[in-house]
C-alpha cells in the first residue's frame, strides 16, 4: 500500500510503524534529487501549500519551504508577528480566510498543544504538524529516525538516550513515539524536575545519571537547554546544567567508544553540549538538517500526491 | 472474469532479441564512446543490464548504466489502483554530451518514456536520446517511438503483456494474458 492512513500528519503516535517505513523509503528517494544539477521533481505541480509559523522558526520553516518549492508546489509564508493577528483577528478567521483561497495543505506550528486538532474542525485541508507547543513536532522526530539509521543501518534493539529538558520539548516527545515504534531502547536523561516520571508507562527508562546513561546509549540526542527557563527556577542556572548535564568533551572522552552524537538545533554550545562534541565527527547534526528537507519532501508527497480513484 | 495465459517468447528467444539489439546498438551509434544506458525500473533496469553487458562483447567498450525511477514524474496516478514501490533513480556520472539510451522492457502507451525523457533532462543535456525496448505492444498515447525494438507483439485492449526477468522473477518469458 502506498498511502498514508491519516489525512494529515499531527503527531508520531498515529503513525504506524509500516507508515514511517513508507515516508523513510520515500524520503531516500527525495534525497537522491537534492544531489541532482536540477533538484526539482514536478510530482506536485498545482498544489498551494501555506507555512502559518505562529512561533519563531528558522530551520523547520526553510526546510518545509525547500521541500515545497523541490517538489514543485507553490507556497505561501504567514508569519504572526507582521499579520492581522496583531490587530485582533481571531486564529479561526485568519485559517479560515487562508483556507478560502483554496489552499491545499498547511503547515502549522502553534505555541498551544493541540492546536492542529482544532484547526481540523476549521478546515478541510491536509494539516501538517511543524511543532505544537510542547506536543509533537512529528518531522524532526523522523528525520531524527532517517539520520540514525543511516549511522546503524537497523533500529531495533538500539540504544538511544535522550537527554534536557523533557517535559518541555516536543521533539522528545516525537522522538520517542518515533523510535519506540522503530524498536528501539530509550533512556530518558535530564534534571528531574524537568521529567515526567510518568512517561516510563510508554516503554522506556529514566535515568539522572548523565555518566551511566552515556555508558549505556549508542546514541544520543541532546536536547537544547532553553535559557528561557533559566529565570523561572526550573533550573538553578546554566553552569549547574552544564556540570551535572553536560554532554561535554571530557564526558564523551572517558566513555572510550563510538556514540553517536546528535541535537536538533539550535545549539546552545557550551551549555547542553561542547563545541568540540558537536564538531566531532559522530556528531550527525548537518546531516539531519539536509535529510530534514527530504523527509518534509516525503510527507508533503505521500499526503498531496494524487491518489487513484476509488482510494 | 477468466484470464488466459499464453507464453510468446521463452529465455532463448529473449536472449537473442537482446543479442540483436546490443548488435544494432552498436553497428547504429557512431560515437560508442559516449554511449550510456539508462534503465527505467524496474525491469528496464535488468534489461540495461544486459544490453550494456552483450554490447561489452561486441565492442569492448565498458558501457555506463544508470537506472531511473519515474514515479515522481508520472501523469497517470488516477489509473494506476496498486502504487509502484519505488526504489529511486540512480546515475552516479554526468550524462552531458552522452548518448543516451533508454532501455525498458514493454513500450505500451509511451506516458513511462515520457515521464523518462522529462527527468533524464533533470540531470544534464544529452547530446542525443533514444529508446530501447525488448517488446513494443503498440497502442501508443504519446508522440513516442523506440529506436530499437526486440520484438514487435500488436494487442488488444483486453490483452496485456507481462516480461519476467530471472534477476526479479524466477524466470525468463513474455507472456501475454487476456481477460475475457
Amino acid at each position: 500500500m502506498g498511502f498514508l492512513k491519516n489525512k494529515d500528519l499531527i503527531g508520531l503516535a498515529d503513525l504506524e510503524k509500516e507508515d514511517i517505513g513508507l515516508i523513510l523509503q520515500h524520503a531516500k528517494s527525495f534525497r537522491e534529487v537534492l544531489n541532482r544539477p536540477i533538484k526539482k521533481v514536478p510530482t506536485l505541480q498545482g498544489k498551494t501549500i501555506a507555512n502559518l509559523f505562529f512561533e519563531n522558526s528558522t530551520r523547520t520553516r526553510i526546510s518545509f519551504e525547500l521541500a515545497q518549492k523541490r517538489l514543485s508546489a507553490d507556497s505561501v509564508n504567514f508569519a504572526a508577528s507582521s499579520s492581522s493577528l496583531k490587530k485582533g483577528e481571531s486564529f479561526k478567521d485568519t485559517v479560515r480566510n487562508i483556507e478560502a483561497m483554496k489552499i491545499d495543505c498547511v503547515v502549522m506550528r502553534h505555541p498551544s498543544p493541540g492546536a492542529h486538532i482544532q484547526l481540523q474542525n476549521y478546515i478541510d485541508s491536509v494539516i501538517v504538524n511543524a511543532g505544537d507547543g510542547s506536543h509533537e513536532h512529528p518531522t524532526q522526530g523522523l528525520l531524527d529516525i532517517m539520520s540514525l539509521l543511516e549511522v546503524k543501518k537497523k533500529l531495533k534493539g538500539v540504544k538511544v538516550a535522550i537527554v534536557g529538558d523533557i517535559s518541555h520539548s516536543r521533539v522528545a516527545r516525537s522522538n520517542i513515539h518515533g523510535f519506540l515504534k522503530m524498536g528501539a531502547k530509550i533512556t530518558l536523561c535530564g534534571p528531574p524536575n524537568l521529567i515526567p516520571m510518568d512517561i516510563r508507562e510508554l516503554g522506556l527508562d529514566i535515568n539522572c545519571d548523565i555518566n551511566e546513561v552515556l555508558s549505556w546509549a549508542e546514541a544520543v540526542n541532546v536536547l537544547r537547554i532553553q535559557r528561557e527557563r533559566q529565570g523561572t527556577r526550573n533550573i538553578p542556572s546554566v553552569r549547574e546544567y552544564r556540570g551535572l548535564y553536560g554532554v561535554t568533551k571530557e564526558r564523551i572522552e572517558r566513555l572510550k567508544k563510538e556514540i553517536v552524537i546528535m541535537h536538533p538545533g539550535p545549539i546552545n554550545r557550551g551549555v547542553e553540549i561542547d563545541s568540540d562534541v558537536v564538531d566531532s565527527e559522530n556528531a550527525i547534526v548537518l546531516d539531519q538538517v539536509l535529510t530534514g528537507v527530504a523527509v518534509r519532501m516525503a510527507v508533503l508527497y505521500l499526503l498531496l500526491g494524487d491518489k487513484p480513484q476509488g482510494l | 472474469m477468466e484470464e488466459t495465459r499464453k507464453k510468446l517468447l521463452d529465455s532463448k528467444e529473449i536472449d537473442n532479441s537482446l543479442k540483436r539489439l546490443a548488435h544494432e546498438l552498436a553497428e547504429r551509434i557512431e560515437s560508442i564512446n559516449d554511449l550510456v544506458i539508462i534503465g527505467i525500473r524496474t525491469r528496464g533496469e535488468f534489461i540495461a543490464l544486459r544490453l550494456a553487458e552483450l554490447v561489452k562483447k561486441i565492442s569492448g567498450n565498458q558501457i555506463p548504466t544508470g537506472f531511473l525511477d519515474v514515479t515522481f514524474y508520472r501523469d497517470d496516478f488516477r489509473e494506476r489502483l496498486i502504487q509502484p514501490q519505488i526504489k529511486g533513480s540512480s546515475i552516479s556520472f554526468s550524462i552531458d554530451g552522452k548518448v543516451v539510451v533508454l532501455a525498458d522492457d514493454v513500450l505500451f502507451t509511451g506516458r513511462t518514456i515520457r515521464a523518462a525523457m522529462n527527468e533524464i533532462m533533470d540531470y544534464g543535456r544529452p547530446s542525443s536520446l533514444a529508446l530501447a525496448v525488448l517488446v513494443d505492444r503498440g497502442h501508443r498515447e504519446m508522440p513516442i517511438k523506440a529506436d530499437f525494438v526486440g520484438k514487435n507483439i500488436p494487442t488488444s485492449d483486453i490483452e496485456h503483456v507481462v516480461v519476467r526477468l530471472s534477476e526479479v522473477d524466477n524466470e525468463d518469458g513474455v507472456y501475454l494474458l487476456k481477460h475475457d
